[in-house]
């Protein structure tokens, strides 16, 4: 009986890779556990390993092919004294067999958001670059990190796997060979203690980029950064300045259940002494992260593993820096406001799409910085559409749409038109079920509806 | 002690071949008995003045324990880096910061050094190399670490003293930067001073087991214990400690057995512990009476010096009181500033 081998998911985020090679030819034969092929995802390089036996028939994906969706066959197996047949084609209806051991990958129902369009001219309330590169937010992370590293001697980073590993998502692809072990430090598991010996770092005059392989982690190691990190400037009259990044991803990524999807922006959100920040795109991330690494202060950098692999236009220059405390006007609009941050300004952008078919101009704030938290564009904003909408990925309950709903009561109260209104995480730990996550996360739908419900429509 | 790839190319320290190693001088001693008697004379005036009510929250005072910071501070070079909990007056005249300075944060005024705005428990002087002053129990013990770090990072030849109670031994991160240390051949010394009670649980009854100075030698830490009533042995035990991690040999942890005669903290009345416990311990063992027959019996100095000395100690410490209750509060101004970094 034919099997058709498929391209495996490799990651809990992984949609595509590359079938960078194979290591079997057509007329092998194939038995269980043999190495048939070499992925290549974002994240790594994974071998492929056989479940079926049989003689492989047809490689349907040549070596060096980017871009291989999850699921998409890649090589048919033939029973002993089968022959390949010319319908055995990728178009094949036939059942698939995973080819490896992980149970079938159903892609989540929450849509998996597509690259970004990319900008036809730099926005407007940006200073123009002339030149521009289409990149990845790991990539623009990478070089944010390499740029700052090269310009400053006591810049240097560390954290879980970011050397020889090449970071756990990649982000430090690179940096270990530029920079050796002095400043690309591979440290055991042991968040508290690193982030502790971080801070007494930059105590001692270095400007420590501490990584983070999910901001889960750093819940092991939050008393440094509050207590000792936020904190010892104040406690010291001013003589204990904590030059320190914190950085790594944050929020759901997919499918990895409740202790490792978690929004922690209002957490740290709520800390006199540090900075926050949460980059949406390309651009967002590498300005916002040299802009952090500069700070004389302790800044918390929130990722997002699903970003990562999404690619937007980066200004092509070492100058291009964003200042921490300024929100972006990703789309102008007259008739609602909606303010996200991070993979939420996505959603709301494609919101925006959606409601335009309804005729109703949504107007799409990126906060980037949740604090400080650049109230004055919020409320330009509402000075123009009388509407808001706040959305994140987090919980509602004195969460950072909390924040903004408060804000906008104390500065801005007489400008609105309807009640402040918040698209949210569901009150529930995150459940693993594709179906059960889906709706405990905000979709693009809840985004129009609310938007739709404070326009009265 | 088998080392680290990363210290071989360490070279040995010049400053460390420099130092003398051998037992103080007169003159020497003669400096730790006034130091220790700062500290004692401070902290005494620091209890007087928390009974009148200037001082607030919380106030942990050093009396008994003199001895381990004065003789390992003997130790310590310029550039190097020192941080402790926050029973950390001691500490702060161990090195050199300015009674007047350190009081008046305790009364929580201008005058203070971190312009009353950390207390008793939170001050800092980088100009002295003093890094705080940490309230979080054994929090300092990670960042005494990153200090460290700092050192080797910079190749400046500076050291970390990070000093902690045998309270914080049992807490996690302390054996997390034990293993950083030990695997990166971090320039620390650690620091224990085992008062034999943290608040008041016992250290038989919070350590399954006693001996605190083993702890590190999972970590390729070298492990030692000195009697830390004998200001002597603690210089002496700080010199070795000292050469071993300048050489670039890797971190030391050293236990420091000593005894608190006042309760954790102000407001704590020590009923845990017998009052014969604690006489025979300030009659048999005080750090200072100690130095003080070693000095007479040397006949380096005699009861008329004593008694300048004396004097000359309550002047500075009437002074520091005096400025500390003449000193201003913060300006109310103060509130908002100090929070970022302009």
């Amino acid at each position: 009986m034919t099997v058709q081998i498929l391209m495996p998911a490799l990651s809990p985020t992984m949609t595509e890779g590359k079938l960078a090679k194979w290591l079997v030819k057509e007329g092998d034969v194939i038995s269980s556990g043999k190495v048939l092929a070499e992925i290549e995802t974002d994240k790594a390089t994974m071998e492929l390993e056989a479940v079926d036996e049989g003689v492989l028939g047809k490689i349907l994906v040549p070596a060096g092919t980017e871009k291989v969706q999850v699921n998409r066959p890649i090589a048919v197996l033939l029973a002993e004294g089968e022959k390949v047949s010319a319908t055995n084609g990728a178009q094949s209806p036939a059942a698939p067999a995973p080819a490896v051991a992980s149970p079938p990958v159903s892609k989540p129902a929450a849509p998996s958001p597509a690259p970004a369009p990319p900008a036809a001219a730099a926005p407007a309330d940006e200073p123009q670059y002339s030149t521009w590169k289409t990149q990845s937010v790991r990539e623009a992370l990478r070089d944010a990190m390499a740029e700052e590293m090269r310009r400053d001697p006591s810049v240097f980073l560390m954290g879980e796997e970011v050397g020889e590993y090449q970071g756990a998502y990649k982000i430090s692809q690179g940096l270990l060979d530029e920079f050796s072990h002095d400043r690309v430090i591979d440290t055991p598991i042991t968040e508290h203690g690193f982030a502790g010996l971080g801070v007494g770092a930059a105590f001692g005059g270095l400007r420590p980029i501490v990584e983070f392989m999910t901001f889960n982690f750093a819940m092991q190691a939050i008393d440094h950064i509050i207590n000792s990190a936020a904190k010892t400037l104040y406690m010291s009259g001013g003589q204990m300045g904590c030059p320190i990044v914190f950085r790594g991803p944050n929020g759901a990524a997919a499918r990895v259940g409740a202790q490792h999807s978690q929004c922690y922006a209002s957490w740290y959100s709520h800390i006199p002494g540090l900075k926050v920040v949460a980059p949406w795109s390309a651009g967002d991330a590498k300005g916002l992260l040299k802009a952090a690494i500069r700070d004389p202060n302790p800044v918390i950098f929130l990722e997002n593993e699903i970003l990562y692999g999404q690619s937007f236009p980066v200004p092509d220059t070492a100058d291009f820096v964003v200042p921490i405390g300024q929100a972006k006007v990703e789309r102008q609009g007259k008739d609602v406001t909606l303010v996200a941050f991070s993979i939420m300004v996505g959603k709301a952008l494609k919101a925006a799409e959606k409601l335009a078919m309804d005729g109703i101009d949504a107007e799409v704030i990126n906060l980037r910085s949740l604090r400080p938290l650049d109230t004055a564009t919020i409320v330009a904003s509402l000075r123009k559409t009388g509407r808001i909408v706040t959305c994140e990925e987090g919980w509602a309950y004195a969460g950072i749409g909390a924040e903004i709903a408060a804000k906008v009561m104390e500065e801005a109260f007489d400008y609105l038109d309807a009640p402040i209104t918040r698209v949210t995480g569901k009150d529930v730990p995150m459940p693993y079920a594709a179906n059960l996550e889906a709706m405990a996360l905000p979709q693009v739908a809840d985004i129009v509806a609310a938007a739709k419900a404070v326009c009265y429509r | 002690m088998a080392k680290d790839p990363v210290a071989k190319d360490r070279a040995p320290s010049k400053v460390a071949a420099a130092r003398p190693g051998g037992p103080a001088t007169p003159a020497q001693l003669i400096q730790f008995y006034r130091d220790m008697l700062l500290i004692r004379r401070f902290e005494e005036r620091a209890g007087q003045l928390y009974g009148m009510g200037l001082i607030g929250g919380f106030c942990h005072l050093y009396i008994g324990q003199e001895a381990v910071v004065v003789g390992l501070q003997s130790c310590a070079q310029p550039g190097d880096s020192i941080l402790t909990s926050y029973r950390d007056h001691g500490h702060m005249l161990a090195c050199g910061m300015d009674p007047k300075g350190v009081m008046a944060e305790l009364t929580g005024r201008a005058g203070g050094y971190s312009r009353g705005k950390g207390g008793s428990m939170h001050m800092f002087s980088r100009e002295k190399g003093f890094y705080g002053g940490h309230g979080i129990v054994a929090a300092q013990v990670p960042i005494g670490t990153g200090l460290a770090f700092a050192h080797k990072y910079k190749k400046d030849g500076g050291m970390s003293f990070t000093y902690f109670g045998d309270g914080a031994v049992n807490q996690g991160q302390v054996y997390e930067s034990f293993n950083m240390a030990g695997l990166w051949q971090l320039p620390a010394l650690y620091v224990i001073e085992n008062n034999m009670y943290g608040m008041g649980t016992s250290v038989e009854r919070a350590s399954a087991s006693p001996d605190l100075w083993k702890r590190g030698e999972p970590y390729k830490l070298k492990c030692m214990s000195v009697d830390g009533m004998d200001v002597q042995a603690v210089r002496a035990a700080g010199l070795e400690a000292a050469a071993h991690i300048r050489a670039g040999n890797g971190p030391v942890l050293l236990e420091a057995k000593t005894y608190r005669y006042r309760g954790h903290s102000m407001s704590d009345p020590a009923k845990y512990r017998t009052k014969e416990e604690l006489q025979k311990m300030r009659t048999e063992h005080d750090p200072i009476d100690h130095l003080r027959a070693v000095l007479l019996e040397a006949k380096a100095l005699d009861e008329e010096a004593f008694k300048a000395i004396d004097k000359e100690i309550k002047d500075v410490v009437i002074a520091a009181a005096d400025f500390a209750q003449k000193s201003p509060e913060p300006d109310p101004a103060e509130l908002w500033t100090d929070i970022l970094v302009a």
